[in-house]
This record gives C-alpha cells, structure tokens and sequence, in this order.
C-alpha cells in the first residue's frame, strides 16, 4: 500500500515538474511592452530617395477591376523608380484583417497595408505601435490639403491609441465610399414614379412598386453585413450627424447611449419595411452577390448599398442612377454614412519609411484617381476636375458623394464603433428583420456592446 | 528525485543491505525508461503541454493578440457562466447531438440488426456509399449542401414538384431562423450515419451466429434478439461511436463556419464558432482561451461519464 503509493508520486513527480515548469515558463503577460511609434523624420525630398535596390511589400484587399488599377500603378511606380521593387499581396478583407494582427510585427510583414478605421483595426494597431504616424509625411506631400479634414478624422488617433478621430494621422486617402440608393430608371417610369426628394416620399414609392408586384427593394442578407446599410440609411434621417460621429469615435464614452428615441425610431421603420414586404422575399437566405446580380438583371425598383457597385452596374450605364436617401423635409442637407475609404498605412517594423510614403502618395495622386474612377472609386480630393458623363449612374454617385461631402453630412460607418460592433449589429438587425426580436431590444442589445466597450475603456 | 533510488537508499539505513543489481526484478521500472521516452515526450510537451499551459495563462488576461495583455483572473472564465451568447452556443451543440450522435446511433443499430437477419447483394457497394461522406473533407460537402438548402435548390424543387413548395422556407433552410439549425444537423446525421453504421456493422459480424441460434432455438422474436444478442455484443462499438460523435459534436466547426457563419442572428453559433470567432475577428484571446479550456474539460467529463457508464452497464 505504502510502496505503491509512493512509487505513484515518484512516478508521477518528474511529469508534474515539466509541466509546473512548462507553466512557469509561460506564466508572464502576453503582449510584451510597446513603445508608441515615434514619427519619422520629414523626408529630405518628396519621391524615392533611397538609390540602393529596396523591395516595398504592399497588403491590399481590391478586387476585381480595381485590382487590376493597382497592378498598372504598381508596375508604373516600378518603372518611375527601377531600384523599387514592389511586392504584393493581396488577400479578401476578412483574411486581411486576420493575418495582419499575426504579420504586421514579423519581418516578412507589409512596408504597406491598407488597413480598415475604426477601434477594431487601425485602433489596436496604433495602441501596439505597430503603425507609423505621417504627420510629416503629409505636410511634405500635402495630404493635409488635398483631402478635407473629416476625410482624415477617421485614421486619426491618438499616440497611445486612446482617443479615435483626433490625434496623428495613421492612414492615408483619397477615395471615398457613400452609402445610398440606386434605382431602376425604366421601372420608376413604367410606375409613374419621379425621384423622391423626402423621405415619406420615398416610403411611398416603395408601397407603389409593391402593389405593383415588383420588388421595392432588392436585398439578399445572407452575408449578414447588408443589413447595416439598410439600417444605416433610415437611422441617417433620424440621428444627427454629430450623434453618430460622436457615438462611432466615442468621444463622450458612456455618456452616450445607442438606446435613443432616434435609434428606436430608425429600427421600427426597418422593422415595418420587411413586415410590409418591402424587400426582395426571402431575403434572409439571398447573399449580397446574388442580390446585386438580380438588381443588375432589372429586378428591384430600389437596392441600398455603396458605390462599388457601380462597376457592376456599367458605369457608364444610364438605365440605372443612385440618390442619397431623401431627408425627412424637403430641402434638408444631404447626409449618408460614407467617407474616407481603406486609407494606406505604414507599418512601423519599415526599413523603407520614405519609400512607403512615396508609394502612397502614389497610389493617390490624380492618375490614380482618373484610373479608378470607372470603377466606382470616389476621388475625395479637393477641386479634383472629375470626368464622368452626365446622365450615368457614376455620375450620380460622384454628385451625390460631392453633396453630402459639401454639407459636412459623411456619417463614419456604425461597425467602427466597437470591436464586437459588427457582430452585434448585424446579428440583431437580422433578427429585427426576421421579426423575432422588438425595435426595443435592437437597441437595448446594441447598447449593452456599445456600453460595455465605453466602460472597458475608461 | 526519482524513484528507484530512494527506495534502495531506505533499504541501506535499514540495514545495510544493498540489493545487488543483478537482483533487479524484471519489469522494475528503471531510469533508462524515461530516455526511451525522451523523444516523444518532448515532442508531446512542445506541442501540446507548452501550448497549453500558454493557453492556460492567456485564459487569465484580457488581450487584444496585439497590445500588452491586463491580468483580469477569473474573468474569462465568470463569462462562461455570465454570458447568454455562450449559453447559447451550448444549447445549440445539445440540439445538434440529436442530430450527431443519437440519430445516426439509432438508425445505424437499426440498420445492423437488419443485415444481421438479411443477406444483401452488393453490400459492400453499399457501405462505400454510406463511408463516402467522412472520406471528402467537410468543407467541400458543406458547399454543396448550401446549394441543396437553396431556395432554388434541389431540394426546393423536388418538394415543389411534389406538391409540398408550401413547407419550403421562404429564405431557404440555411436562411430561415427555425430551420438553419435542424439544417446543420441533417447535414451532420448524413455523415455520421454512415460511419455508425459501419461500426456496428464490423461489430455484428464478430457475434457468434451459435448465439443467435440458441436465442432462436428458444424462440425469441426479431425484437428479443436484438435486445438479448445484438445490443450487448455491440457495447464496445456502441461506446466507442457515442464517444467519438459526442466529441465530434461539441467541437462542430467547420459546417459552421461555412454554411452559416452562425447566422441568421446567432441561430447557429456553438462554442467552438465563438472561440474562432474571438481569436481571430473581435480579438478578445483571453477570453477565447478561456472557453477553450472549458470546452476541452467539458469534453473530457462527457468522454469519463461516457465510459463511466457504459462500464457500469456493462457489469450489470
């Protein structure tokens, strides 16, 4: 009896030791100690400067024609600076976002990443040092004056990662993304229908396409992000500009609160639309592509989403145009959720900071814009002489991009606003949708991420 | 320090008798033993002791996978118990067991009882056929059930022609909050039926048919010998299927993330969804460490009460 125990300790005791060790020699915090980056010095000149050969590795997550515009920049940026190698890797957004956490840090990570705003990505990357402030940059090359301010309030941060939309600059650009609504310009004449300029207004349109057995609005929401649009689009009319950009920032932490009569009332009037069978039936099973490929097809008097598909669409295409959603008075200023695009950012880790800054500047200069424009890529440069035709579906959604920049009506996206934020949203929305859960709860649910997040920060 | 060594160094201030060495009783452990071991316990240690105890330690910290972590204690853990979402998660893997485990237990004993009884042509044609599902990878079968869940899909239109396009979900199977559940679960049934059924087939084969005479010659009917001869000649099968689906079922991931990513809302999220999820999209590592260790006792208290029990079974 006492042999044998003794001689189950004695066994036992080497395999205890390895693994007390084993813990012992993990048992410290993880993360390790980061220093903020400090900003690099102002180049001596603008454009390559280094002579010896330098390979640039560049994260990107274009796809499709855009894609191929950032190829043709690329091996245009080679033959401006033979000694500049650029290597590229391009991966899908979800990947990218992913990866980038793991790579950024190593030594085969990016010179160059695009990077997604807001507290999820750029936020912890700053808050690690893992990102270069271009403040220095941007007055070399004058980024500060191409772009207006609120195009770069959303890349910018404090050093210490602490405060959202003011602070460095951590990324840079010059395209533009908006949020609206195209329609089918045959079926809104088959129905007798002219371009709603109020909201109420527009919330008839959708009732004569349906009594007309068309489909209101197209939407597939199977892919769970679409839904934010079309959430977006109504809480846009309702929530003040300065509330959302606040709320998205978080500059008054948890002295603000998603649980408004505002919120509420944009969630009821989502809710009523898909009680009324507004959008496309079925639509939770439908996904985002095939959606846009039906609305495309002439199916769906409406379709709410971004510019980007306008290259789907054919930009030059007249059968199809894009309005902001109409304010609640007629006459209103415009406003949409929208902005900045993925701005380019440099990884701290560099060898090549003043190369990287070259490739940007690159990447958004004027050729670039003139290139990318087919695609549905907004330049936001100020006094950027835009050569679209009048009458097409581009030109609508450049003209609507120019309305709501001018009147300061760029609402920085919802998901922005926490690192679950995406989640959450989109899994409520989808729920109010499907008409399982109240406009009540929606918020409430929303606001209990938004208020935990605020609460983790102070 | 080690064992062999004190016992002999008792031996001397007992009485000075030291054993002599040629003395050694055979199968007495000796220390070379362990330089045997050597190569796979460090390879074991490296890769599965080291990564777990720095799993146990991140399950400690709230950490973003990039900034320096904050020691938090048992936070991660209070949320198992304090979060709906994960409560969730649980109930969901529960319902899908139905589907994972017991169905495909229940069909497939079913099935071997009746091949015991019946010659069939071509069976092995047919265990192929039924073995086909674990042999393509899940993430391709998972695709193209997407595409038979579709509201235009086959599926769909079989049961329109059918006249029953009523029954049909208006967002598909995948698409609709009361179906996409079920739907993962015959997804699941349709795999692991085949793999149960082989099993037991193996198992039944192994019985001897003087047992099934003698429980014929004493006139049991169909039911009787099943209950009597089948059934407990396939206890070890048995345990071992339930083992091996009820695991399989709590670490459900890839049919997840590929058919449904959760959705719709939170309709198909299960733990091991949340844990990925955590890691590497919202960046809450600690917290994912957390539920991992916690999936991987719950597994091993499922996989002890299992045998447990089949054990206590088994002497009854």
């Amino acid at each position: 009896m006492r042999a044998g125990r003794h001689s189950f300790v004695a066994r036992s005791r080497p395999f205890a030791a390895v693994v007390i060790a084993g813990l012992i020699a993990v048992a410290c915090t993880p993360g390790g100690s980061t220093p903020e980056a400090s900003p690099p010095p102002p180049p001596s000149r603008t454009g390559i400067t280094e002579t010896e050969p330098i390979t640039l590795t560049i994260w990107d997550q274009e796809c499709c024609r855009v894609s191929k515009v950032w190829d043709q920049l690329n091996a245009e940026f080679e033959a401006e600076y033979p000694n500049v190698t650029i290597e590229r890797v391009n991966r899908d957004f979800g990947e990218l976002k992913t990866l980038l956490r793991l790579a950024i840090a190593g030594p085969r990570g990016p010179d160059v990443v695009e990077v997604n705003q807001g507290w999820p990505d750029m936020g912890q990357l700053v808050k690690a040092g893992l990102l270069l402030p271009l403040d220095n940059y941007a007055e070399s090359y004058g980024w500060t004056e191409r772009v207006s301010e609120n195009v770069l309030a959303v890349s910018r941060w404090t050093p210490d990662g602490e405060q959202f939309g003011t602070g460095n600059l951590y990324g840079y650009t010059t395209f533009g993304e908006i949020i609206g609504v195209y329609y089918n310009a045959r079926m809104l004449d088959d129905l007798a229908l002219t371009l709603p300029t109020t909201f109420d207004e527009f919330e008839q349109a959708l009732e004569s396409a349906k009594q007309a057995g068309e489909v209101p609005i197209q939407f597939g929401n199977l892919d769970a992000f679409p839904g934010i649009h079309e959430y977006v689009v109504i809480q846009d009319r309702m929530a003040s500009v300065d509330y959302v950009t606040d709320l998205v920032f978080g500059l008054q932490g948890n002295d603000l609160s998603f649980d408004t009569p505002e919120n509420l009332q944009a969630a009821t009037t989502l809710q009523e639309w898909a009680e009324k069978g507004y959008f496309t039936p079925g639509f939770g099973g439908g996904g985002y592509d095939d959606a846009v490929a039906q609305f495309a097809g002439g199916e769906g008097l409406f379709m709410i989403t971004g510019n980007w598909i306008v290259e789907n669409l054919g930009p030059d295409s007249r059968e199809f145009g894009f309005f902001v959603m109409p304010p609640m008075q007629a006459g209103d200023p415009q406003v949409s959720t929208g902005g900045a695009g993925f701005p380019l950012s440099i990884a701290a880790g560099t060898e090549h900071p003043d190369a990287a800054a070259a490739y940007i500047d690159w990447m958004t200069n004027d050729h670039a814009a003139d290139l990318l424009l087919p695609t549905g890529q907004i330049p936001l440069s100020i006094g950027a002489t835009v050569p679209v035709q009048d009458g097409t579906v581009l030109a609508d959604v450049v003209d609507a991009a120019g309305a709501v920049s001018d009147a300061n009506g760029m609402v920085p996206y919802l998901d922005w606003a926490t690192p679950t934020f995406y989640d959450t949203t989109t899994a409520s929305i989808q729920e109010l949708m499907a008409l399982r859960i109240t406009p009540q709860e929606l918020v409430q649910e929303i606001e209990a991420d938004y208020s935990g997040f605020q609460s983790s920060r102070a | 320090m080690d064992a062999e060594p004190a016992v002999a160094s008792r031996a001397v201030a007992v009485g000075s008798r030291r054993k002599p060495k040629a003395e050694r009783l055979p199968g007495e452990a000796r220390r070379i033993g362990y330089l045997y071991v050597a190569p796979a316990f460090i390879l074991y240690a490296a890769f599965n002791l080291f990564p777990l105890g720095q799993g146990i330690n991140l399950s400690f910290y709230d950490w973003d996978g990039i900034t320096p972590g904050t020691w938090v204690g048992l936070d991660n853990y209070v949320e198992f118990f304090t979060e709906p979402a994960i409560r969730e998660g649980y109930a969901h893997v529960l319902q899908l067991m139905v589907f994972y485990s017991f169905l495909p237990i229940v069909l497939g004993l079913f099935l071997a009882a009746l091949l015991s009884r019946i010659r069939i042509r071509g069976l092995t044609f047919f265990r192929v056929l039924l073995f086909l599902p674990l042999v393509i990878t899940d993430v391709v079968t998972s695709v193209a059930w997407i595409w038979i869940y579709d509201v235009d899909g086959p599926l769909a239109t079989a049961m329109d022609a059918v006249g029953l396009g009523a029954l049909v979900p208006s967002a598909g199977w995948l698409g609709d909050f009361n179906t996409a559940l079920p739907a993962v679960g015959v997804f699941g049934l349709w795999g692991q039926f085949g793999f149960c059924l082989i099993l037991f087939l193996a198992g039944v084969m192994k019985i001897p048919a003087s047992l099934y005479e003698a429980a014929r010659v004493d006139g049991a009917n169909a039911v009787r010998e099943f209950f009597a001869v089948t059934l407990p000649g396939l206890r070890y099968e048995l345990q071992v299927v339930l083992v091996l689906t009820v695991i399989g079922t709590l670490g459900t991931f890839d049919e997840i993330y590929v058919m449904t990513g959760g959705g719709p809302g939170t309709s198909t999220s299960v733990p091991a969804y949340q844990i990925w999820s955590r890691l590497f999209r919202t960046g809450e590592v600690g917290s994912a460490a957390a539920l991992g260790l916690v999936l991987m006792l719950i597994v091993f208290a499922v996989t002890f009460a299992i045998n447990r029990l089949m054990e206590r079974g088994a002497e009854r």
